[in-house]
């Protein structure tokens, strides 16, 4: 069975087998495992087939797009037209959109088949997925682990071949800690570059949709049909997307790769160190030019991400009210009662904690002490950047501290779970592009090592690991699955 | 009462006349069934996204130049956070810190040869909400958002009314120059043009101000004057009684004619604003500026200055013709059909038609003589064809649709008698009949010449010209 993107792709234009006949395999496929790994909230199988055989009549008529026919899996955020969107929450159990997200219409125009949609913790906040109404999703590599998250139920699909790629958003890490953890390639691309229109959101400031799949050259292919201007986002980008898989192959001969001394500092594990350096080596050997850098604010970003993400999304989720869509309580005796019982059956814990936190911080008497100081807090870190980029091409490091830990090991300890996104969150913060790639195993868990691109450079970032995957096999490593 | 100062600051809400939403393209238009109007972006759904209608930007800084303001060129939408049904976001898309425009200034006249200078402190643009309707469906709040995401300009001006007639001098030169820019429909009973009063009072001589109350819910000019000073009333007595007046919110009752506590301040939302991160700062050019102010119409000061200088119009005239868009277009389409009849039509705009329209508590927009039909009846006075008593009649016919005036004079048989030789026999038989006034008048009694006018216009219905009855009944007498 083919596992990767271009493969399907390929073997689709070539008359190998027909999208019908790849979409079954995938079904199948998720018949069998999905109940162990909990990857899906979703099965669209019917929606999945139409599709198929919808994409197979584009092929004959000889309007196919590399996409075509290709089957992929969704992050439950995207809003999908007539499939419910439930963004892993209580209060959006019953919610169907009656609307695509932009990234759903860009798949759908390009004749890409919807097979489901993933499991992510519940509105995307959290960095194991165990923060969602539909259970936790198992890490494929070792079930008793978490996926990471937010995009845990698209990463966890990709690894475990439930779909070849998959749609997930990142808004501090949630494309990339879960990548890294389940051994996948994902890339959250600069902030304006995927329209997030119907892309439910969490912290608008910072959200940005992007792919997973097994290889940079995948997501080089999906990220192009992904990427692109609506006029519907007024923060999206009006810069032309690049031809990504034709960008890709160029090599890192000349390459300037910085290493930030703050990402190799205390926190990081010993042993995850070890495998990033062995990949560092390897793109040294192809000809990239190592340097250290410095990103002096980096301690400031976890407390600056906290600030900016849950103020926003104290904001985001008001319109979840029990009055227009999403569930209402029981016999509300007044209005008052109406929102309080709505919102409070309706959210989990975690959400709970992000908006009063974010409500806290946006309160008279506190805001310039929170949230003004966030802002100014973020340009600095924001200006470390763009120093680090007047003399390295790419900023390299470790995705995570640690590989994934064990389902229940941080849920007592929201700090600890935050400190996940150590190296992944300030990215968010400046806009920048980022992606992660499995580069080898610490005790039988994958490790992702982080490339950081300047602003706009997805092609840059693609190329590097599409070089160093040229030369390596980790990223076609595949977990052995149980039923 | 008369050591108490009163101070008042109004807020105006103007819906701007945009085609579509400010942040949608769902139609603004008003009157369509429930909900109707209402797109994905206006219900608040998950993941969908404001985008800006610059048309709603243009009138802002139309406004802007009318008044002299300041406008940025760095213009900040912020998020007003607050739960409430007929708000689908759960917070309204405002402006806080940065908005469109700044400080500026209009006069008003709250009398005759009184001009007063009123600042604006800023005009910022924000959303309008939906609307709850109560009394539709029993124990139930009916929710129609099709008013949701109307594009609305705040008008926040200075503290510096000091009595309800200036209050509403000051918001009746708004409403005036709104529909002057055209920006604005102006209709209060709609809610087009809202009106929120902040009245506190203090001692004269004070410089502090006293507690301040912002009443609400006021739709009409009228109870604008009638709420401000029953609150002026309210707390004047409130501190002579050793009372305290406390900050709160209160809303104008037009039925009761009282206003009465709907929060105080301690129950007021913080509404934790912030600048929205689903819309980037605007960017206002000097081009942009220069290219509105290069376009804006004749302005009501302009209007004036020009009817008193180029028209020979009486300064409050002007003012008067000018206070509203819809006047001085009547007047001026009245105008070009009689070139030569300024005052006249002037007097009889200010006069008779005003008093119609007051009467029957119509618009000028909804008048029912034209003014090339005015214009025509004042042309028949001047032409001696009626006269002005007459031209009484035949305006009231007019007003009753029975056609122009020269089809109401023709068919009703109002042309005036200018023939002398019918005048001369009008004149004689009233003569002959009252040899006891003719002894008077010839004893040197000039007052019994009204006495005979009368007799003469009565025989005639009305008639006769009077200049002609004057001059030859004179000679009559006297011979």
């Amino acid at each position: 069975m083919a596992k990767s993107v271009t493969e399907i792709s390929r073997g689709l234009a070539a008359g190998k087998f027909s999208s019908v006949e790849v979409t079954q395999d995938y079904l199948a496929r998720i018949a069998e495992f999905n109940p162990s790994l909990n990857c899906f909230i979703s099965v669209t199988d019917e929606l999945a087939l139409a599709q198929a055989r919808q994409a197979d009549d584009r092929r004959a008529g000889g309007e196919a797009d590399a996409l075509t026919g290709v089957p992929l899996a969704h992050k439950d955020l995207f809003c999908t037209d007539g499939v419910r969107t439930s963004c892993a929450s209580r209060i959006l159990d019953n919610f169907i959109a009656p609307y695509d997200a932009k990234v759903i219409e860009n798949f759908k125009s390009a004749g890409a088949v919807m097979l489901g949609k993933t499991n992510m913790d519940e509105f995307a906040m959290g960095s194991s997925n165990e923060n969602s109404h539909y259970g936790c999703v198992a890490n494929p590599w070792n079930t008793a682990h978490v996926p990471g998250g937010s995009s845990g139920g698209s990463a966890a699909a990709v690894a475990a071949g439930l779909a070849p790629g998959a749609s997930g958003t990142d808004t501090g890490g949630s494309i990339r800690q879960p990548a890294a953890f389940c051994g996948v390639t994902g890339i959250k691309p600069t902030y304006g570059r995927v329209s997030r229109y119907g892309m439910i959101a969490f912290a608008s400031s910072l959200d940005q949709g992007g792919p997973f799949a097994r290889s940079a050259e995948d997501c080089a292919l999906l990220l192009r049909t992904m990427a692109g201007f609506d006029r519907r986002d007024s923060t999206c980008s009006e810069q032309a997307v690049p031809d990504y898989p034709a960008s890709i192959g160029r090599g890192v001969e000349g390459l300037k790769i910085g290493l930030p001394v703050e990402y190799f500092a205390e926190g990081l594990d010993s042993k995850l160190a070890a495998v990033i350096e062995t990949a560092v080596d390897e793109l040294r050997r192809l000809g990239a030019e190592i340097q250290d850098i410095s990103l002096p604010n980096t301690g400031l970003s976890i407390p600056t991400y906290y600030v900016v993400a849950m103020a926003e999304c104290s904001s985001n989720l008001s319109r979840f009210d029990g009055v227009r869509f999403g569930y209402r309580c029981e016999d509300p005796v007044d209005l008052e009662d109406l929102y309080k019982r709505s919102r409070g059956e309706g959210f989990g814990a975690e959400v709970k904690r992000r908006i009063l936190i974010g409500t806290y911080a946006l309160s008279a008497g506190y805001y310039d002490a929170y949230y003004l100081k966030a802002q100014q807090l973020r340009r600095m870190i924001k200006d470390d950047f763009q120093k680090a980029f007047s003399s390295v091409d790419l900023i390299l490091g470790p995705t995570t501290p640690g590989v994934a830990f064990r389902i229940g090991a941080k849920t007592d300890d929201p700090v600890s779970m935050y400190l996940q996104d150590i190296y992944t969150i300030s990215l968010n913060l400046a806009g920048l592009p980022g992606m992660s790639l499995p580069v080898g195993f610490v005790d039988g868990l994958p490790v992702g090592m982080q490339l950081i691109g300047n602003y706009f450079d997805e092609a840059g970032l693609l190329n590097a690991a599409h070089s160093y995957q040229q030369v390596t096999d980790w990223h076609l490593q595949t977990p052995e699955l149980k039923v | 009462m008369s050591d108490w100062e009163s101070v008042i600051g109004l807020e105006i809400h103007a819906q701007l006349a945009t085609v579509s939403k400010i942040f949608s393209g769902a139609s603004t238009a008003f009157g369509a069934a429930p909900n109707t109007q209402a797109c994905v972006v206006d219900l608040g759904m998950p993941g969908v996204l404001p985008v800006l209608n610059h048309e709603a930007v243009n009138m802002a800084i139309r406004f802007g130049v009318a008044i002299g303001a300041e406008i940025d060129h760095h213009s900040v939408f912020a998020r007003k956070n607050y739960f409430y049904p007929d708000l689908p976001k759960g917070y309204q898309i405002s402006q806080f810190e940065l908005p469109i425009v700044g400080k500026g200034h209009i006069f008003i006249s709250p009398d005759e040869g009184v001009s007063k200078e009123v600042g604006i402190t800023r005009a910022h643009l924000e959303e309008d909400a939906g609307k709850s309707i109560h009394d539709q469906f029993p124990e139930q709040t009916a929710i129609d958002l099709n008013r949701a995401g109307t594009p609305l300009l705040e008008i926040v001006s200075e503290p510096d009314m000091r009595s309800a007639k200036e209050a509403v001098a000051y918001a009746r030169k708004i409403h005036s120059l709104v529909r002057y820019l055209e920006i604005c429909d102006g209709n209060m009973q709609e809610g087009s043009f809202r009106c929120d009063a902040n009245v506190s009072v203090r001692r004269k001589g004070d410089q502090k101000l006293g507690t301040r109350a912002e009443l609400k819910n006021i739709n009409s000019f009228r109870f604008l004057e009638r709420a401000i000073n029953h609150e002026i009333e309210r707390q004047i007595d409130l501190i002579e009684d050793g009372g305290k007046v406390v900050q709160e919110t209160r809303l104008y009752d037009s039925e009761r004619d009282e206003t009465r506590s709907m929060r105080s301040k301690e129950e007021a939302n913080d509404y934790r604003y912030f600048p929205d991160p689903d819309l980037l700062p605007v960017a206002i050019s000097d081009e942009d500026i220069a290219r509105i102010r290069a376009a804006l119409p004749e302005l009501p000061e302009q209007k004036k200055q020009r009817y008193i200088n180029d028209l020979g119009l009486s300064d409050y005239n002007a003012e008067l013709l000018t206070s509203s868009r819809d006047t001085a277009i009547y007047f001026e389409t009245a105008l070009a059909a009689a070139p030569e009849l300024v005052a006249q039509l002037a007097n009889w705009i200010l006069g008779d038609l005003t008093g119609a329209l007051n009467k029957a508590n119509v618009e000028m927009t909804a008048v029912p003589i034209e003014p090339a039909m005015l214009a025509q009846l004042v042309t028949r006075i001047a032409d001696s064809t009626i006269s002005g008593k007459i031209a009484k009649e035949v305006f009231e016919a007019m007003w009753q649709g029975e056609g122009s005036a020269d089809e109401i004079i023709e068919a009703r048989g109002l042309k005036q008698i200018t023939d002398s030789g019918a005048i001369e026999t009008l004149i004689d038989e009233v003569i002959a009949a009252n040899p006891e006034q003719v002894a008077q008048f010839r004893a040197g009694k000039e007052k019994v010449l009204g006495f005979f006018v009368g007799q003469i216009m009565k025989q005639s219905q009305g008639k006769a010209n009077p200049g002609q009855v004057n001059a030859m009944l004179r000679e009559k007498l006297k011979a």
